[in-house]
């Protein structure tokens, strides 16, 4: 009974962590998806909503609101409108210009754009942790007082919740709304969607905004899950997301959805079994396996060779 | 309602096509023939804003269009295919007709989110156009199979109906019939001249089935070795001993 609550508590902490994971992995898996680059900034514009929610947070609890909804849709309407014009930003300053050029030109360029504002944030906001207040308290417990209990925070149902409202949403948006389908069709054949007149450059920045907002809805699930953050935060979460956008097949959306979850519990239990020092060991070893193995992610399709 | 002057594109030291002109006018079809690599593609692909043509202008009812993006000069009302058929094969039949009506239903997120009527009325009417051309090409009820499942001479058919939920005034079909066995070059035949005739599309053609080409077409430019070898209509080419010439070779 105790081992089955033990796991059930890594099983949770898991699918928490992997829920997130899976926002900032859809970012990079759409703008693979279409234009087939690597948005090596996303980590950077997650970690900029972090820091936009919690300025949010700090200005209303200074105006002596303390409604607590109120608080939380606007730290996440901030943090959405901030890291979606940062998203735009990226693909204009550091794509646009150089798009169509060989591979490793938008690559630097975008690695350039993180350092950039890595090394702002640095600035702006000073290099310490930075306390990010929890705001969400409480939770249940399972299992008898005396032995090992399973905790589920309130915290980790919120970000179940809204980690789940994202993707359906987002799903939805895909499938049935007119924006979604010429993003489909872009991200089939970008020439002959321009060639229909479809505006591919809108529908490009769309991507990158889209992306942008859900990395800002996980930046402040995050930081008030973690209760700090600094801005090397979005570095380490967004190598995560990468993996776990490859795992699960790069480009395909359902697949950053699984590959998300599946990173996230192969951590905790890594750190509940194990010890959390092996956890990146085994979250980067399963990349590699992946990639070895299945080059193509769990849901990734074949690449097939544009004629 | 085009007209192309002194079209020429250079690829380097290569010069593809060479003070190339061409007009059509509104109803009618004109077809450009011409051996193998002569550069027919090359002149669409010009036309339709792929390349930015090294030299010439090409005028669409009174305005250059040379050089402007694709997605702008299929806005204006010229659309084309290619080859080989470009459809998006993981998006189902009506999807690909519907995503081609993309700058028609010309509404914004918000709208789009909230389902206002405006935006359903244009959404319905989309989706009728979409319907009576998959009716029109005979695939109604293929609607709603992923496009990359449909078979050659459907898929070719599809993307014509594509091309035509656009409402385009001008039409460029590259090698339509390639690929297609006798009885479905026939009916693209037919569907090509109920598009001028029902539909007062002007067609830019580029074929090689040559009795589907002297059928059809209004007039006819030959294109040998990137330059302009005659134009005329379908008997005048017929008869036209440089024509034979390039064709057949010398005799």
């Amino acid at each position: 009974m105790q081992d089955l609550l033990y796991f059930l508590q890594q099983l949770i902490n898991g699918l928490t962590i992997g829920s997130t994971y899976a926002l900032i992995a859809i970012g990079y898996t759409m703008v693979y998806g279409i234009i087939g680059m690597i948005n090596f900034a996303h980590g950077e514009i997650y970690m900029i909503g972090a820091y936009t929610a919690l300025i949010a947070i700090t200005g209303l609890a200074a105006l002596g609101i303390a409604w607590l909804p109120l608080i939380l849709i606007v730290a996440l309407v901030c943090a959405m409108i901030v890291s979606s014009s940062m998203g735009w930003a990226v693909e204009r300053v550091a794509y646009r210009p150089v798009r169509g050029r060989h591979r490793l030109i938008p690559l630097i360029s975008a690695i350039g754009m993180s350092i950039f504002l890595q090394n702002y944030v640095h600035l702006a906001q000073g290099s310490r942790n930075i306390g990010f207040p929890a705001l969400i308290e409480g939770g249940f417990r399972f299992g008898s007082a005396d032995s090992f209990q399973t905790s589920i925070s309130y915290m980790q149902i919120t970000i179940f919740i809204t980690t789940l409202i994202c993707m359906t949403l987002l799903s939805l948006f895909i499938s049935r709304s007119r924006i979604g389908r010429a993003c489909r069709a872009v991200s089939q054949d970008l020439g002959m969607a321009s060639l229909l007149g479809i505006d591919t450059n809108r529908i490009i920045s769309a991507t990158f905004v889209i992306g942008a907002a859900l990395a800002a809805v996980a930046g402040l699930l995050l930081g008030m899950y973690y209760g700090s953050i600094d801005p090397l935060f979005g570095f380490i979460a967004g190598l995560k997301a990468f993996t776990a956008a490859v795992l699960g097949g790069i480009g395909s959306i359902p697949g950053a959805m699984l590959g998300g979850l599946i990173l996230g519990v192969a951590e905790s239990m890594t750190s509940g079994y194990l010890s959390g020092e092996y956890k990146d060991v085994v979250s980067f070893g399963l990349l590699i396996l992946i990639l070895l193995f299945k080059p193509t992610g769990l849901l990734g399709k074949p690449e097939v060779e544009k004629i | 309602m085009l007209e192309v002057q002194n079209l020429s594109m250079r690829f380097g030291g290569l010069l593809a096509v060479d003070q190339v002109s061409l007009d059509v006018q509104e109803h009618e079809i004109v077809s450009i023939i011409g051996p193998n690599g002569a550069g027919k593609t090359t002149v669409f692909n010009c036309m339709s804003g792929f390349y930015k043509p090294t030299g010439g202008k090409i005028l669409f009812e009174g305005n250059e269009v040379q050089g402007k993006p694709d997605f702008r000069i299929s806005r204006l009302g010229m659309v084309r295919t290619f080859q080989h058929v470009r459809l998006f094969n993981r998006m189902t039949v009506v999807e690909n007709l519907l995503v081609a009506q993309h700058r028609h239903l010309n509404t914004n997120l918000i709208s789009g989110l909230l389902k206002t009527p405006g935006y359903r009325e244009r959404e319905r009417k989309s989706l009728d156009r979409a319907s009576y051309w998959l009716d029109r090409v005979g695939l109604l009820d293929l609607a709603n199979r992923d496009a990359g499942n449909l078979a050659y001479g459907q898929q070719r058919r599809l993307e014509i109906a594509r091309c035509m939920v656009t409402e385009p005034k001008l039409l460029m079909l590259d090698e339509p019939a390639a690929g297609l066995n006798p009885a479905e070059t026939r009916d693209l035949n037919l569907l090509i001249v109920s598009l001028k005739e029902d539909y007062n599309v002007s067609v830019v053609l580029i074929e090689h089935d040559m009795s589907l080409v002297m059928d059809i077409s209004d007039r006819i430019n030959v294109i040998n070795q990137g330059r302009p070898l005659a134009s005329g209509t379908p008997d005048e080419i017929r008869h036209n001993d440089d024509v034979i010439k390039a064709y057949l070779g010398e005799a």
